[in-house]
């Protein structure tokens, strides 16, 4: 090979190279441009308020004063923990946690295994059980306060035609969180009733078939077919399900008449902040509410995302 | 006949007998569900019925004792006294007018984001997505008090912006977006690069009309998630006439009285919209939710 070609091949790789470089450089500002718009409204309305909240829960921060004022350091937290109405609040969430998710996951799931079998009507089930779930809380509540009220309320008027001693059902401190999980059902198990019935549809009907051949009844085959095929929506939905119940408010909160519940019995963590924050404007006292409920959530959903993992890995 | 086909053909003919079996077991269990789905439906379906009932009744019949689906007559006195003396026709404009305006800048900025991510190989867009995938971990309602906040120092409470703005960013519909371009093969878009085509011309020009069935999903959620939301309209709007339908529902029981008629007729009322939307597109609804919840 001659000098000369030689030379043109080096003039021409680099004039390649250049032109890779433009490209990669082009390709990165359209893929920046693209993700712009969305990024700078997450940034504002979400990453922003996520650090605001942080800072202001330092502060002795009121929403009159509009910004910060006295530096507290930890001492919105240390008040909080001092605080009985705090405790008493995370235990209500908690309550309600442990006693709505399972109900919620096995009545889904019962609810989809029914309707998943051949039966006349599938649509029509599958709409009534979803319907509820879109409806606004402010409906569900009027719609259920009107049916446990005292005396004239259908579920008194049912009761007292059983001979049955009318219950309490907004007005006793035993029963008006069980009240509220009622309603919470009713109102939103179709969202989980929907992801396990579309998970039961990925199932091929053959591997049933195949498994009733070799005598296996129908609870055996839930037990070992659909329930370990079903195996990680079951974990997302816990994920989900563990989730919404934490930030329990809107439905206990307008259930009770915009109150805290006989006794404050209802009143969970958000309320708890929601009150601070709108009631009594102790904004950074709220904040710190928040916080700790945020870690609440943040160690529960990392723990049952690396279960998630694990399960993902054993597939 | 040899005895080998004597043996298949009672096989065969026990095989039959069992399948018979089983089916006649299968119809069985197939009416016992049947019967538990009919009794699961009904504690569905009678609080709105129980609603409906209620909402036709002449109001001083609402509350008589012993409880009674039946009345003297019925009429829609209810209904027509909620419109006259409720603001319900102007918080249907301010939650339309919301939830409109959340869902077509959602379905835009989302889908442009989800295009990049899939489609266009730049730096960082890993760690990018996922910032904004953690985002889906957020929960809502801690971040009230500091939007609240910032709504103040923007002086957008009670606005229409203060309802919409926060509610612009939804990971969810990034992901939802990104799952469906990702199931779309390359070979296309070559071409398209090849005739020198800009990415913004492949995106509106290729992607969004082939997306159409995720553009329905993630509108449709979106819609109707923010005509559904509660905490957010409730803390940052305090006039009656920029009121959303759930937080001007709420207001309703106290400013009714025991008026049980009229209470159930706004409820009635207040949720139909949604249930309209529903049962009209309750196919792209229950696609769009199985494709977030599922593939997570």
């Amino acid at each position: 090979m001659s000098d000369v070609t030689m030379q043109a091949a080096r003039v021409e790789t680099s004039a390649q190279a250049r032109r890779g470089k433009d490209r990669r450089w082009r390709t990165n500002l359209a893929g920046l441009g693209f993700v712009l718009p969305f990024f700078i409204v997450y940034a504002l309305f979400l990453i922003w308020p996520i650090l605001l909240g942080l800072r202001m829960s330092f502060f002795n921060w009121t929403l009159s004063g509009l910004g910060s004022s006295d530096f507290l350091g930890l001492g919105n937290y240390q008040q909080l923990f001092s605080d009985s109405d705090f405790w008493q609040s995370l235990g209500v969430t908690l309550l309600f946690t442990v006693i709505s998710t399972p109900l919620l996951i096995i009545v889904g799931f019962g609810l989809a295994l029914l309707v998943n079998r051949a039966i006349p009507g599938q649509a029509f089930f599958r709409t009534v059980f979803f319907a509820s779930y879109v409806l606004p809380v402010s409906v569900v509540v009027l719609i259920w306060s009107w049916l446990f009220q005292p005396g004239f309320g259908l579920i008194d008027g049912v009761l007292t035609d059983l001979h049955l001693p009318s219950v309490g059902w907004l007005s006793s401190p035993n029963i008006a969180l069980i009240s509220v999980i009622i309603v919470t059902v009713w109102w939103t198990v179709g969202y989980n009733f929907l992801l396990y019935l579309a998970g039961m549809q990925q199932i091929s009907p053959e591997m049933n078939e195949a498994a009733s051949l070799d005598g296996a009844g129908s609870w055996a085959r839930i037990r070992w077919i659909t329930i370990p095929l079903l195996n990680r929506t079951t974990t997302m939905i816990l994920i989900l399900q563990v989730i919404a119940s934490l930030q329990l408010f809107q439905q206990a909160y307008l259930l009770m008449g915009s109150g805290d519940g006989p006794n404050n019995s209802t009143r969970s963590i958000v309320q708890y902040i929601y009150e601070n924050g709108f009631t009594t404007f102790r904004v950074g006292f709220a904040s710190a509410g928040s916080y700790i409920l945020f870690v609440i959530i943040l160690i529960v959903s990392i723990g049952q995302f690396s279960l998630l993992a694990r399960q993902r890995r054993n597939a | 006949m040899s005895t080998q086909t004597v043996a298949r053909e009672t096989t065969r003919t026990h095989e039959q007998a069992r399948a018979t079996d089983a089916q006649k077991k299968r119809r069985a269990k197939n009416g016992v569900a049947f019967a538990v789905l009919v009794v699961m439906a009904l504690m569905w379906l009678i609080p709105i019925l129980w609603a409906i009932d209620t909402a036709i009744k002449p109001e001083s019949e609402t509350t008589a004792i012993p409880v009674s689906w039946l009345a003297s007559h019925f009429t829609l006195q209810a209904f027509a006294t909620t419109l006259a003396t409720t603001s319900l026709p102007t918080w249907y404009f301010n939650s339309l007018l919301t939830s409109a305006i959340i869902s077509i800048v959602t379905v835009v900025f989302a889908s442009m984001a989800a295009f990049a991510f899939s489609r266009v190989p730049f730096a960082g867009r890993n760690i990018l997505f996922w910032i904004i995938l953690a985002g889906i971990m957020v929960p809502g309602q801690i971040l009230i008090i500091p939007l609240f906040a910032m709504m103040q120092s923007m002086n957008l409470v009670d606005t229409y912006w203060g309802i919409i703005l926060p509610q612009l960013a939804s990971p969810i519909a990034v992901f939802i977006f990104k799952q469906f371009f990702d199931g779309i093969p390359y070979e296309l878009e070559e071409a398209a690069l090849m005739d020198g085509a800009s990415r913004f011309r492949i995106y509106w020009q290729i992607w969004m009309p082939l997306a159409r069935p995720a553009i329905a999903a993630v509108a449709i959620l979106a819609f109707v998630a923010s005509w559904n939301n509660f905490l957010w309209p409730f803390i940052v709007i305090t006039s009656n006439n920029l009121m959303t339908v759930p937080v001007g529902l709420a207001t309703v029981q106290t400013s009714f009285g025991i008026r049980y008629a009229q209470i159930m007729a706004t409820a009635l009322l207040g949720g139909v919209p949604v249930l309209i939307v529903f049962l009209f597109f309750q196919r792209q609804i229950v696609q769009g939710i199985a494709a977030a919840g599922l593939k997570g």
